[in-house]
Formats: structure tokens, sequence, C-alpha cells
């Protein structure tokens, strides 16, 4: 099948977001608060134990909104390298 | 996986540095003799290095209701091997210290190491060994990816519980943070997998030239895949 493995991994993802979907109804009808970052979770139990960090970021995001820009800028450059260089091969494919 | 920054104390946070060091430098070394012997193979590294900086800037809700991002790293492992990985994961990881505040420069060397070295060393060995065998390549290449995101965030939770054994001892410090890190990161890993497993399928049928270059497929390997999928 040509595009077998397109549909597999398609369905995957959808599977994936459907288990978040109603993961995410659980949790909120229990009125909790979750979908924290793994990272900032194992830095607050490692402060839980009384340890200080010795050092700090020299420089921060201000705010989340700069902080998601910068995020969101980290993945389009990228996207923007992986499209140009299929884009790339595949005119050349076409062309040669 | 990122460590913050100030999170290792001395000597951890040497001791990474002493340990990543070694691969940084036969990687430098390494990516120099490619450039310079094989240039066609440049625009595949850019795209292993381009994949780390998608795949890492995506923080994922997982089954367990936190959130973590896939590493990508496994890519450039399967495809470079892993000291030119390592490589492209410090590129990522010193934007990410630097512009982010995610992760740190006194933690870049567990950073570097756990992302860089340890994962893409995992799906190096593991697309070696399942060539060899002659497995599916593309089954072989979600092995090797999401095993790489997986041992990334297990060698981060031993790294953590051997800066912080607490009173529960190496094992027991281990297991609470395996527990924050390890799994949540299952189901990522498992995905990470699969969209590495379909970028490498496009490899195959664009530039199937540059992985017969890079030794990694035979000729007739992937005249079997393309037929296969054509």
């Amino acid at each position: 099948m040509k595009y077998g493995m397109e549909l597999l991994v398609a369905a995957l993802i959808i599977v994936f977001a459907a288990v978040f979907l109603v993961q995410d109804a659980a949790i909120r009808a229990s009125g909790e608060e979750a979908w924290g970052g793994a990272d900032g979770e194992a830095a607050d139990l490692i402060e839980a134990s009384g340890y200080e960090p010795w050092a700090e970021p020299f420089w921060a995001p201000p705010s989340g909104e700069v902080e998601s820009l910068l995020f969101a800028l980290q993945a389009a450059i990228g996207a923007v390298i992986i499209g140009y260089v299929f884009g790339y091969w595949q005119g050349s494919r076409k062309t040669a | 996986m990122h460590i913050m920054e100030g999170f290792l104390p001395s000597p951890w946070w040497q001791i990474w540095f002493l340990v990543s060091l070694p691969f940084i430098i036969i990687g430098l070394y390494q990516l120099n003799r490619l450039v310079q012997e094989k240039r066609e193979v440049l625009p595949l590294l850019a795209v292993a290095g381009a994949f780390v900086f998608v795949l890492s800037s995506l923080k994922l809700p997982s089954f367990n209701g936190s959130c973590s991002h896939p590493t990508g790293t496994g890519l450039g492992g399967v495809l470079f091997g892993p000291c030119i990985a390592a490589v492209l994961g410090l590129i990522v990881l010193v934007f990410q210290a630097v512009f982010l505040a995610h992760g740190g420069i006194t933690t870049l060397g567990a950073n570097v190491f756990s992302m860089g070295i340890a994962g893409p060393v995992v799906a190096y060995f593991i697309y070696r060994a399942g060539t060899r065998v002659g497995a599916n390549t593309y089954a072989t290449v979600f092995c090797a990816a999401a095993l790489a995101d997986l041992v990334t965030y297990v060698v981060t939770s031993v790294q953590l519980a051997l800066a912080f054994p607490g009173t529960a001892g190496f094992l027991g410090a281990f297991t609470a943070f395996a527990a924050i890190f390890a799994v949540t990161q299952i189901p990522l890993a498992i995905v990470e997998g699969a969209v590495i497993m379909l970028v490498f399928k496009y490899i195959v049928q664009l530039k199937p030239e540059i992985l017969t270059r890079l030794n990694l497929l035979s000729e007739s390997t992937i005249r079997k895949l393309q037929e296969a999928t054509a």
C-alpha cells in the first residue's frame, strides 16, 4: 500500500490526541491542575529536599508569551530547513 | 530531560562535562571530515539538526498529566553516529539554555550526555544490529528513534538520582525521578519513533544515494523498500 505508513502514523497521532482529550476531561472534572512540564516537576522534587540551585539563568524570557515566541521560532527554523531540503531533493529528482 | 540551571551540585556538573567533552571533540573532527569528503551529505546533516530543533521545541501532553518533549536526536544518531549527533544536540541545548532559560549552562554537560550522546548511541547500535540481522528497515528505525528518546529520559533520571540520592538511596531516588520522566516519555517516544520512521521513508524515496554513500543501506535493500511503497 502506497500510503500505508502515513495512515499508520496518522492513526497513532489521533489515538494520542484522543487519549489526551479524555484524560484532560477527567482531570478537569476532578478539579486538579495538570499538564505542567516534567522538567519543572523534577526541579520541584529536588527543591523539596531543601536543595538551593547554586546558579540562575542569566537571562530568562520575561513572560510566557515571549517564551512561547522563542519556542515557536525554534520549531520554525527547523521546519524551514526540513522543508527546503526535501523540496530541493524532490525538485532535483523531477528535473533530473 | 533538561536539568535546570544550577540544579546539579559540584562535582556532578563537572563530571558530566568531562564525560561529554570527548564525544563533542570526536564529533567535530568527524563532522569536519564528513564535510570535506562527502559534501553531498550536507543537506541531510541539516535535516538531522533541524529535526532536533523541531522535536525538542514541542512540549507534548502525555498520559499521566504532565508535559514533556521528544528529542529528535535518534535520527542524527542513526544517520551520522553518536558523536556527530552529540554536536547537533549541543547546538540545540545551547540555544535553549541561552534564549529560553530551559536547561542551563552549568548543566549543559549532563544534558548533552543524556540527549546528545546516550540516546544517539542507543539509536546507532539498534540500527546497526537491525540491519545486520536483516530486520525490516522501517521497524528498526522506529525502535532506534523511540528507544533513543526513552533512554535520554532514563539517563536524566540516573543523573539526578546520582546527584540527589536523598534518604531513599540511589535506587529510591531513581524510581522517583523515573516516575516523573520515563513514564511521561513512553507515549511520546512511540510518537517520535513513528514520525522519524516516516521521515526515513521519504529519505529512501527522494535521496537513497545518500544512504548508500553513508553505508547505511545497500542498493538492493533500497530497491526493495522503494518497490514496497511504490
